[in-house]
């Protein structure tokens, strides 16, 4: 066995498979939406070179900027709602009653659909008829506000149900993190008269820094990338109000037949997230903790 | 040892060539014919059972009907939902494997599909049938012409008018408006008794949309709207100004449903069919709801009555007999189709049939004529049937008729407009530009 393995051709030929995927699935179509972004194509008919323009008119529309903007906010409040989650599971952790039964409700959410949620949370959203506004209306509130009717709002009410959406993700990996923190460890602190809070303040914490760094990176970049409810929800609007890249993408791809302009935000938001991504790797350059 | 490597050697072979086959296998679906020696026409359509039951049943029996009269065709069906088609077709479009036979938009949608040349002009269709020649409303075969050649057989025609619940009009002492001030007046005391005067799912931008290309038919002229896609008329108009200023009016008076620009169409349809609010402009497609549906209730269909757009004090438009319509969707058949002949043949015979059966069996308005005499109809088909053959003029929807990145920008600003986050001046302007953007 150890001769086979020792072959080189043998090596790539059990390689080949996968690469052939990740090549096929990933890096081609990486190479092929950069290209595309530099055609004028309605994605039917025929394609017509125009080298870097809808490059150079991507870099000036502010509507894309705009939308970047807006991406970025929802990855600051993702990771500012990591700082939830992480209290949330030091609870979980610290052997309360229930946890068990706990941690399923909050892993609901993940098992919905996105499009379910959606719709789930058009109800509760809505002006009139919604959970919420009727709820506003009884405990005295004239004119609650229109929610994701209102420009200067929307985004906001957006970022409640994606963070809902993804809090079970966050929590069971916290959660799976925290538990392997050795239990001498937490004994000691504890002989030494250290509280509960400094127990997870000094110890739990700087232990599973690494999860926590891999974490933040995670909820930056989903958010760079995310989609799904707020094209259920507004579709980008009203107004681009709460339009973020990757649904001005599909706007200007699938409904407006700018798919060579399509594709070039398609490259943009990929520039964005590698751009991205390094520097968070930068910051958060810290040693892991080990005890 | 010789013997494992030959084994690991074998297995990853094998794992590559499935892999090549897999990567082979959807470009054997040229075929023609199937194993019985059928010529097989692939037929893609966007009714499913599930959510127009009545619509798939009716195509169904069409082609059973057809398989039975020609012995030598079976015809294979693809159903998709309205979106996923949209989506399906582009992408088909793109590998240049359409079809046989499919469904299409007019306009603006049908356009960039005839200038891939991936469609066979259907002229020689209609003309070589004597049922077919005569049997089209006017004016709506030939949205889906492009350069004169006609590249799509429609099925449907839809108008609109503003349904409303003859209770809540009752118990206000209101009268159906015949001009914009009635209008306004109805408007007024709906909302100073807290009801929603009427309901719109400004989100979605087309039907808000309808409000606006209304007003500009009954302010500018029932030309004015096509006559700026045209480019014979500028979108900065007075007369569409103006209305759109009307729009923003109706807003601050509350004549809207609270939010519009959040709620979806369905959404807006919930506030009428729960009685919430008092009227609902949209177009006949709502028509089994209020009167053959199943599933709404008896009580509430007699309650619901509809009325035509009202005109303007001064305004060009002085027909009230003038509609905002257009044709819904209609039959295609792929140039590159190896069966053309027996698919056109097939087109032919689903749209006679379709104008029989889809009055009585679906409620759908078909664009071909109807006999109202010898079919057994509620009155409110009678009566719009009527009226459509009293039309002055059904004006295209603007999103129809444009390409589909004006009908986007069109979208995004009718939503804004509702919303108030445009100023009217903006509101013409952006399409203006866009419009401009598009001449050159």
């Amino acid at each position: 066995m150890k001769s086979v393995m020792s072959n080189k051709w043998v090596i790539s030929l059990y390689v080949l498979p996968s690469l052939l995927l990740i090549l096929l699935l990933i890096y081609i179509p990486i190479v092929l939406t950069g290209y595309y972004g530099l055609m004028d194509w309605n994605g039917i008919g025929k394609m017509k070179f125009i080298g870097l323009e809808n490059y150079i008119e991507l870099a000036k529309d502010t509507k894309f900027w705009q939308s970047a903007w807006h991406s970025l906010l929802l990855g600051l409040f993702s990771t500012l709602s990591l700082v939830g989650y992480l209290i949330l599971s030091l609870i979980l952790a610290s052997k309360i009653k229930g946890a068990n039964f706990l941690r399923k409700i909050y892993l609901i959410p993940m098992l919905l659909s996105s499009v379910a949620i959606g719709q789930l949370w058009a109800k509760i959203f809505d002006p009139t008829n919604g959970m919420l506004n009727r709820l506003l209306v009884l405990i005295g509130v004239d004119n609650p506000p229109l929610w994701l009717a209102d420009s200067n709002i929307v985004l906001y009410a957006l970022f409640f149900p994606i963070v809902w959406q993804y809090a079970g993700f966050y929590i069971i990996i916290f959660y799976a993190a925290l538990k392997n923190v050795p239990e001498e460890l937490i004994e000691a602190a504890k002989i030494d008269g250290a509280t509960s809070i400094q127990i997870a303040y000094k110890i739990k914490v700087p232990l599973i820094a690494g999860v926590i760094k891999v974490m933040v990176i995670l909820a930056i970049v989903g958010s760079l990338k995310y989609f799904d409810l707020i094209f259920v929800l507004t579709g980008g609007g009203p107004n681009g109000a709460s339009e973020v890249m990757a649904s001005y993408m599909y706007t200007e791809a699938f409904s407006k037949y700018n798919f060579g302009y399509g594709s070039a935000i398609g490259f943009g938001l990929l520039i964005i997230c590698i751009v991205v991504t390094w520097v968070i790797q930068k910051l958060l350059n810290t040693k892991d903790v080990d005890y | 040892m010789f013997s494992k490597k030959t084994v690991a050697i074998f297995m990853s072979v094998i794992m590559l060539l499935s892999l090549a086959l897999a990567g082979c296998s959807s470009s054997s679906s040229s075929e023609e014919s199937s194993a019985d020696g059928k010529k097989v026409i692939k037929f893609m359509h966007l009714w499913p059972e599930g959510s127009s039951n009545a619509q798939f049943s009716i195509v169904k029996d069409v082609i059973a009907e057809y398989e039975k009269e020609h012995t030598d065709i079976k015809i294979e069906t693809e159903i998709l939902n309205p979106d996923q088609y949209r989506e399906k077709l582009k992408v088909l479009a793109s590998s240049n494997e359409l079809p046989d036979i499919g469904m299409t938009w007019s306009d603006g949608f049908i356009k960039p599909y005839v200038e891939g040349d991936m469609l066979a002009p259907l002229d020689d269709i209609v003309e070589n049938d004597a049922d077919l020649k005569d049997a089209f409303i006017p004016g709506v075969k030939e949205s889906y012409a492009v350069d004169g050649k006609t590249y799509g057989l429609p099925l449907e025609l839809n108008i609109s008018y503003i349904f409303y619940n003859k209770e809540i009009f009752e118990k206000y002492n209101l009268e159906v408006p015949k001009t914009f001030e009635e209008y306004k007046n109805v408007v007024k005391t709906l909302a100073d008794n807290g009801v929603v005067p009427a309901t719109v799912g400004a989100k979605d931008g087309w039907p808000a949309s309808f409000w606006f290309m209304y007003l500009a038919d009954r302010i500018g002229g029932s030309t004015i709207l096509t006559d700026v896609i045209k480019g014979k008329e500028k979108m900065d108009d007075p007369a569409i100004v103006k209305a759109a200023e009307e729009v923003q009016n109706l807003v601050d008076m509350g004549g809207f449903v609270k939010g519009s620009s959040a709620l979806s169409n369905d959404d807006a349809k919930g506030y009428f069919m729960n009685e919430q609010a008092a009227m609902f402009l949209t177009a006949t497609w709502e028509l089994p709801n209020y009167t053959t549906s199943p599933d709404v209730e008896q009580e509430f269909k007699d309650k619901i009555g509809y009325f035509k757009f009202p005109t303007y004090e001064g305004g060009k438009g002085e027909s009230i007999d003038s509609y905002v319509g257009g044709p819904g969707v209609g039959l295609f058949v792929a140039k590159d189709s190896k069966v053309q002949e027996e698919a056109k043949d097939f087109v032919g015979y689903l749209v006679k049939r379709w104008g029989e059966k889809s009055v009585i069996d679906a409620g759908v308005i078909p664009a071909t004529k109807v006999d109202t005499a010898s079919l057994d109809l509620a009155p409110m088909y009678i009566e719009i049937l009527k009226d459509l053959s009293e039309a002055s003029n059904v004006t295209t929807y603007f999103d129809t008729q444009s390409s589909p990145a004006v009908s986007e920008l069109h979208h995004d600003l009718v939503t804004a407009l509702f919303g108030k986050q445009v100023t009217p001046e903006d509101f013409v302007k952006q399409h203006k530009d866009e419009l401009a953007d598009e001449k050159k």
